[in-house]
This record gives structure tokens, C-alpha cells and sequence, in this order.
């Protein structure tokens, strides 16, 4: 279980990276929180720099979208999923909870 | 239609394949691609393909292609197309829709993609051992094994984005680089004069000489035909291990001399990515769209699917206006580019600071915002790029 920050700090349509291996990113989508890995499985980018829509989040650098309910990818260029993780809040702190490495097989 | 060709299996033929299948085309399809390889990425070919040990040696694949791919087994089963790949499209017969290849053989067929791409523009004379243009997955891996032999002295020619990119892989591997730019500042006709000259100082931030304002005169080799050194246009001579070429590329058209198709700094096209010829459109970095050619990823992703849907209708019904885009990785510093920029436009940075070389910057003309250009500042670039391509800006601007 890893703290990620107070919920008061990550409002509505924010995200935040953590420096974890890999990366982790956390979403509060509408109120939603969501947490992937960061990198998208296209090419080197950061999916916490992106732009955020619904659920969905779109890679800074070739667009390419992803579910962040499912980690799969809803558009080219990207082709594989990326991993989710679990989040919850316990007193106001918001916490990811990793997923084992083979849940990136797909 | 009944049967589609397209010349060219990379990235804008992968997308036109695809865009096919997806708009319900159901006839025969075959790409024709001159390497040997499936479509694979170019971008990374420049850096983490040069740079990145797990992309080097860490792929089960020989080749270490895996990475870069960007198809699957299962896509490729799906489009059920006819891949005919180290096979190089020599002639073609517009009047019969005949492409003639260099197998002897001749597909004749209803619909034709044009998507050859570009080839690197090369220095005038004989190119020694050690000197390598980058464009294909083979001329990256000949240059990465070249690289690994050991610290080098490298002399890159050519200042733009492939020309800095590969100074910063080269340095990031320890070797001693130098980059020879023949204007008097890099990346000026793509940044303007003030914002080319914060990116041309990353050079020198990590220890690479940037020399202006010179051109190449020969490359010199030893006995062995192997290169020694650059001779510049000035005079000076630069001792080099090796040297990277990286001037441009010019539109692989020359197969298309006397198909009568109009050539002009690419294959000419109306704004929906089709020639005079309704049967046959053209993508990517080969077609010249509305009288401008881009050399960019998304240009060439983008340009397929509107080019593939006149191509289903006969006729131009849907032109592409898209928005300007690329980046460039430098450094470790991600340069981030869109919009159209005109000579005058007045750049601002809005955000950040050069000296810390993350920045956001708007260029403005008029009162209004033409591009947006950022070092490492993707999510507000991302927000500022959106803007730009929004339709109400596109109409007023």
C-alpha cells in the first residue's frame, strides 16, 4: 500500500506520478479515483501529463487514449494495456494498492 | 473496388491498410514494402533504438525490432492482406493502375495508396565505412553497432531534430560529439531565430560543439576506405571515428518519373490526399497535401484515413485540415511543437523558464496564437494544442 497524497490535493481532473518502478499514475476523474502505470505502452510518455476526459486519458505526445477502469487502450497508436491498481482513501489519505506483475501480461 | 495496392508498408501504408478494413473495405489488399521488415516506428530509431540496452540486446527478437513494431500477429491476420515486403515498386502504369516491381512481377488493381515516404538527402561523393545516413531500422542498427565498439569521435552534419537527436544519444553513450550546421542557427526555418537559439544551446549544455554557418566539404578516409575525418567548407578539418548525415530527406517519388502523376517536392494532391487520378491517393511523407508537405508522425497517421475514404468514394468527399504537430526528445528534454507558424509571428513564453529549459511558449500574430511551442511542459502544451485545432480557431484564425 503506498500513500499518494491527501485527497483535499488531488481535486477533480488532477492527476499525480508516482516515482514508483514503474511509475504510477492517479487520476481523480469527476470524483473517481483511478491508478495506473504511468508510461504509456506506446512510446515514453508520461499518461499523468495527459489530458483528462471521463475516464479516459489521452498520452501527451501521439494521442493515443486509454480506460483508466480497465487500463486498455480505446485508440491507436497504443496496442497494449497498461496496468491498474487499485486505490482507496483512508482518512482523508488517498492510497494505491499494487497490482502483481503479471497482471501487465495481455 | 475490388483490389487495393498500397506501395509502402510503414507507418502511413500500416495506417492506410487499416483505415481500409475499418471503413469496411472487404476486397483484396496488398502492401508493398522495399524493406524487409514489417512496419515498425521510426521515432525511437534516433534515440532509446541507439541509446536503450533492453531495446538494444534485451529482445528475444535478433533484429531487436520487437520494440519498434507496430503491428501484431493478430492485426496482421485481421487486415488479411498480401505483404509483399523486400520488394521495391519500380514503374507505374497509371492508365492500366499497374504497378510494375522489381520481382518482375505487375499488380494490377482497382485502387492504388501511394505511400513510399523519403529518403535521406546524401553528401555529394562517395560515403566511406563509418559514415551513415538514419532513416531505415538497418541504418540505425549499423550505426548502433558501430557505436558500441567503443568511444568514438562522431561528427554529425546537420543541425535539425534527427541531426540533434542523435548527438544527444551519442553523448548520453560517451562518445565525443560534434555538430556541423551549414545555417547560421539550427532549426530556424521550424522555430524562428529566437527559439531555435534556446534549443541550440542544449548542445553546449552537455558538452556538444555546435559549429554554424558551415557546410561540408568532402568526407576523408583512410586506406581502408574507412572515414578519418570531415573537411568543412571553411577549411577546418574535424578528426571523426564516425559520421552521421542528417540534411533532410527528399519524397521517394523517382519510381513515379513518367507515371505522369504531377511531382513536385512529393506526389500532388488536393487536400483530401488524392492525385488527378481518383483511383489513386497518396500519404505521408511522399504526398505534398494542398500544396504542403509534412515529414511528421501524425501527419502521416492522420492523412489515411481521409485519404482512404476518397478512395472508397472515387472522388474527393473529405479533405483533412489537421493541425501542425511533432516533438523531438533532446537531452532528456522533450520538445514539443504545433500550430502554424509564420516568419514575424512573435514568440512569448508564457510559462517556465529557458534557463531551467522547460518552458511554454505562444507565438502570436495579430493578437492571436499561431503555435505553441514547449521544452518539457507537455500537459499545458497538450491543453494549448487542443485549442489551436479546435475548429472556431481554425475558421477566425
Amino acid at each position: 500500500m503506498i500513500p499518494v497524497c491527501h485527497l483535499a490535493d488531488l481535486p477533480a481532473g488532477e492527476s499525480v506520478r508516482l516515482d514508483t518502478a514503474p511509475p504510477i499514475a492517479v487520476f481523480n476523474a469527476d470524483g473517481e479515483l483511478y491508478a495506473i502505470d504511468d508510461t504509456c505502452t506506446h512510446q515514453d510518455a508520461s499518461l499523468a501529463d495527459g489530458w483528462l476526459e471521463g475516464c479516459l486519458v489521452e498520452c501527451p505526445l501521439h494521442a493515443a487514449s486509454f480506460d483508466l477502469r480497465t487500463g486498455a487502450p480505446v485508440c491507436l497508436p497504443a496496442r497494449r494495456p497498461v496496468r491498474t491498481h487499485p486505490v482507496t482513501v483512508e482518512d482523508g489519505m488517498v492510497y494505491v494498492h499494487l497490482t502483481a506483475e503479471e497482471g501487465t501480461a495481455a | 473496388m475490388k483490389s487495393v495496392t498500397v506501395i509502402g508498408a510503414c507507418l502511413a501504408g500500416l495506417y492506410a491498410a487499416r483505415a481500409l478494413r475499418a471503413q469496411g473495405y472487404d476486397g483484396r489488399l496488398t502492401l508493398v514494402g522495399d524493406e524487409p521488415h514489417l512496419p515498425y516506428d521510426r521515432p525511437p530509431l534516433s534515440k532509446e533504438f541507439l541509446t536503450d540496452p533492453a531495446t538494444a540486446d534485451g529482445s528475444a527478437d535478433p533484429a531487436g525490432e520487437a520494440p519498434l513494431a507496430l503491428t501484431d500477429a493478430e492485426e496482421i491476420a485481421g487486415l488479411d492482406a498480401e505483404w509483399l515486403l523486400g520488394t521495391r515498386a519500380t514503374r507505374l502504369d497509371t492508365r492500366h493502375r499497374a504497378v510494375h516491381l522489381d520481382t518482375g512481377r505487375v499488380l494490377t488493381t482497382d485502387g492504388i495508396v501511394l505511400a513510399t515516404g523519403a529518403a535521406p538527402r546524401r553528401l555529394p561523393g562517395p560515403a566511406p565505412a563509418g559514415s551513415y545516413t538514419l532513416r531505415t531500422l538497418d541504418d540505425a542498427g549499423a550505426l548502433r553497432a558501430d557505436l558500441a565498439r567503443g568511444p568514438a569521435r562522431v561528427v554529425v552534419i546537420g543541425g535539425g531534430f534527427i541531426g540533434a537527436e542523435v548527438a544527444a544519444s551519442c553523448t548520453a553513450l560517451g562518445h565525443q560529439v560534434t555538430v556541423v550546421e551549414a545555417a547560421p542557427l539550427p532549426l530556424v526555418p521550424q522555430l524562428g531565430e529566437k527559439m531555435a537559439e534556446l534549443c541550440a544551446r542544449l548542445h553546449g549544455d552537455h558538452g556538444v560543439a555546435l559549429l554554424t554557418g558551415t557546410g561540408v566539404r568532402e568526407l576523408r578516409a583512410d586506406g581502408d576506405g574507412r572515414v578519418t575525418a570531415v573537411e568543412l567548407t571553411d577549411g577546418r578539418l574535424l578528426t571523426a571515428d564516425i559520421v552521421v548525415t542528417g540534411i533532410g530527406v527528399r519524397p521517394a517519388t523517382d519510381w513515379l518519373a513518367g507515371s505522369g502523376l504531377p511531382l513536385a517536392d512529393g506526389v500532388r494532391c488536393d487536400a483530401g490526399c488524392t492525385t488527378p487520378i481518383p483511383a489513386i491517393v497518396a500519404v505521408g511523407d511522399v504526398a505534398q497535401v494542398a500544396g504542403a508537405r509534412a515529414e511528421h508522425w501524425t501527419s502521416a497517421t492522420e492523412q489515411a484515413a481521409t485519404a482512404v475514404h476518397n478512395l472508397l468514394a472515387g472522388r474527393t468527399v473529405r479533405t483533412h485540415r489537421a493541425l501542425p504537430y511533432f516533438w523531438s526528445d533532446q537531452y532528456g528534454v522533450r520538445i514539443q511543437f504545433a500550430g502554424h507558424r509564420a516568419p514575424g509571428d512573435v514568440p512569448r513564453i508564457v510559462e517556465g523558464s529557458p534557463d531551467d529549459r522547460s518552458f511554454l511558449a505562444r507565438y502570436e500574430r495579430d493578437g492571436r496564437t499561431s503555435a505553441v511551442l514547449a521544452l518539457n511542459r507537455p500537459r499545458p502544451f497538450m491543453r494549448l494544442r487542443r485549442e489551436l485545432a479546435r475548429p472556431s480557431h481554425a475558421t477566425t484564425g
